[in-house]
């Protein structure tokens, strides 16, 4: 125990470190994920063929592709296409449009969902089609997809270990390193474990205020 | 000069032709009732005068201005979505299954048309949608989401939130149809005031006494056409029309 206490206090900022870069790579790929599935979804939903066609078979794709094999793909193909970028870089690109696809099938279906009479209902007042997505639809949709939202969060959280392989440093790692280091595998694995395992109850707690807050009563 | 003027209007759903050439005027402070069997026509006339369908032919005037489309060197062209939006303001509708918006209260809804069409100042916006709040009679469920009210109350609100629009036409379509028979009283009440107030109405219903008692004018449509049409006290005393007098023999008044 003394000798893990050690350890600990040797790695600790390799591994908060880690532990932050986890967590702000997964916020900020559901940021832009969420954008992107935006858009992918309002065009899926409202698009005429042209748009919605092409935005379809992305979606598929990138839904039908594993993530690790979108990660590697994006640190290793962007290159010849002219792209470069940093493992920090394609992995954050990689799960955002990860994200992005399955956030626009997720607001695709909330918005198929909501009766077209709404729109017939924001045309009788007056408002514009865009505005009527604004402040008819969108505010609907969300609330309905706050749910999967926070759930879509803590996948990106599991999925972002599989960063490592192209060396980013995050938690995973980071722990990987420090096991390498001093050999103690069950208990910086544990604490690994138990790392991600708290940052997911957080995200899920803050789901379940959320959804409460901004439920339809 | 009548308010609203339909000229020949005619519309198909693929090889289904729902209006045949319908003309139709509607003068200032009119109340005009479409009464009809289903299918012939007359929501689908209601939602080409408020441009949530397109028409095929003919055209429609409402104070003077022909609307939805334009004619430019001898061909017809839908006008763009901002000048269509612009157009369905100067007419307020009410929905037969209400249509408020769920995630917004009763204020809420009133207000949202206020503040981002007719861009009035959040005070003003907030007191003018309480007045038409108060004159339907919720002042009081303000705070309230649809769900938080009953049917009558939710078509209430939904009449409050076209009428706070000031628009020139109010149309009506089917208002009272998805409501419980004991909650009918009361939206009933609420148009009859307005018809009072001179408000121009164009009223699709079912509710014949309705008709026969607050409409100046009421139109029997059959097929996609006018079949006819007069002033409400006599056509329902003394129809002419065969397939009007079976329809109104079925309607039991």
């Amino acid at each position: 125990m003394e000798q893990f206490l050690h350890e600990l206090w040797v790695a600790r900022w390799a591994l908060a470190q880690g532990l932050l870069l986890t967590v702000e790579i997964s916020l900020a790929s559901i940021f832009c994920g969420t954008i992107i599935g935006l858009f992918a979804g309002i065009g899926l939903t409202y698009g005429k063929w042209p748009v919605r066609w092409p935005i379809r078979a992305l979606v598929d794709c990138i839904r039908g592709i594993p993530v690790l094999v979108l990660i590697l793909a994006s640190f290793y193909l962007l290159t010849f296409a002219g792209i470069n970028l940093t493992a920090i870089e394609s992995g954050l690109f990689a799960l955002s449009i990860f994200c992005g696809a399955h956030m626009g099938e997720i607001i695709r279906g909330a918005l198929q969902s909501i009766p077209r009479t709404q729109i017939d209902a924001g045309r009788a007042i007056g408002l514009t089609f865009p505005r009527i997505l604004i402040y008819v639809l969108l505010p609907q949709a969300m609330r309905q997809i706050m749910p999967v939202w926070i759930n879509t969060g803590a996948e990106l959280v599991k999925a972002s270990t599989l960063l490592s392989v192209i060396g980013t440093g995050e938690l995973l790692l980071r722990t990987q390193e420090v096991v390498g280091r001093n050999f103690m595998t069950l208990e910086f694995y544990g604490l690994c474990g138990l790392l991600y395992f708290l940052v997911n109850s957080m995200i899920e707690r803050f789901g379940k205020f959320a959804g409460q807050r901004f439920a339809l009563q | 000069m009548p308010l609203l003027s339909i000229r020949g209007v005619t519309k198909s759903f693929g090889t289904n032709q729902i209006l045949k050439g319908v003309d139709l005027d509607v003068n200032k402070g009119e109340v005009v009732s479409i009464i009809g069997a289903s299918g012939s026509g007359k929501t689908t006339l209601l939602r080409c005068v408020n441009l949530l369908e397109d028409f095929d032919g003919g055209e429609i005037i409402l104070d003077d201005v022909a609307i939805g489309y334009v004619t430019r060197n001898g061909s017809r062209h839908r006008l763009g979505e901002r000048e269509l939006a612009r157009q369905r303001a100067m007419t307020g509708m009410v929905f037969q299954s209400f249509n408020l918006f769920p995630h917004l209260t009763a204020l809420g809804n009133v207000m949202l048309g206020l503040v981002k069409v007719r861009h009035m100042p959040k005070a003003e916006a907030h007191a003018l949608a309480m007045k038409w709040l108060s004159r339907v009679g919720l002042s009081d469920r303000a705070a309230h989401l649809p769900s938080q009210l009953s049917g009558g109350q939710q078509q209430r609100v939904a009449i409050a939130r076209a009428l706070a629009m000031d628009p020139k036409l109010v149309l009506l379509d089917e208002i009272t149809s998805a409501l419980d028979p004991e909650l009918v009283g009361e939206v009933l009440n609420t148009i009859k005031l307005l018809a009072k107030e001179g408000t121009t109405m164009l009223i699709v219903t079912h509710e014949m006494r309705f008709a026969r008692d607050v409409a100046h004018r009421t139109i029997f449509m059959d097929g996609g056409l006018i079949a006819e049409q007069g002033p409400s006290a006599k056509l329902f005393r003394n129809p002419k029309n065969a397939r009007l007098k079976e329809f109104l023999k079925r309607a039991n008044i």
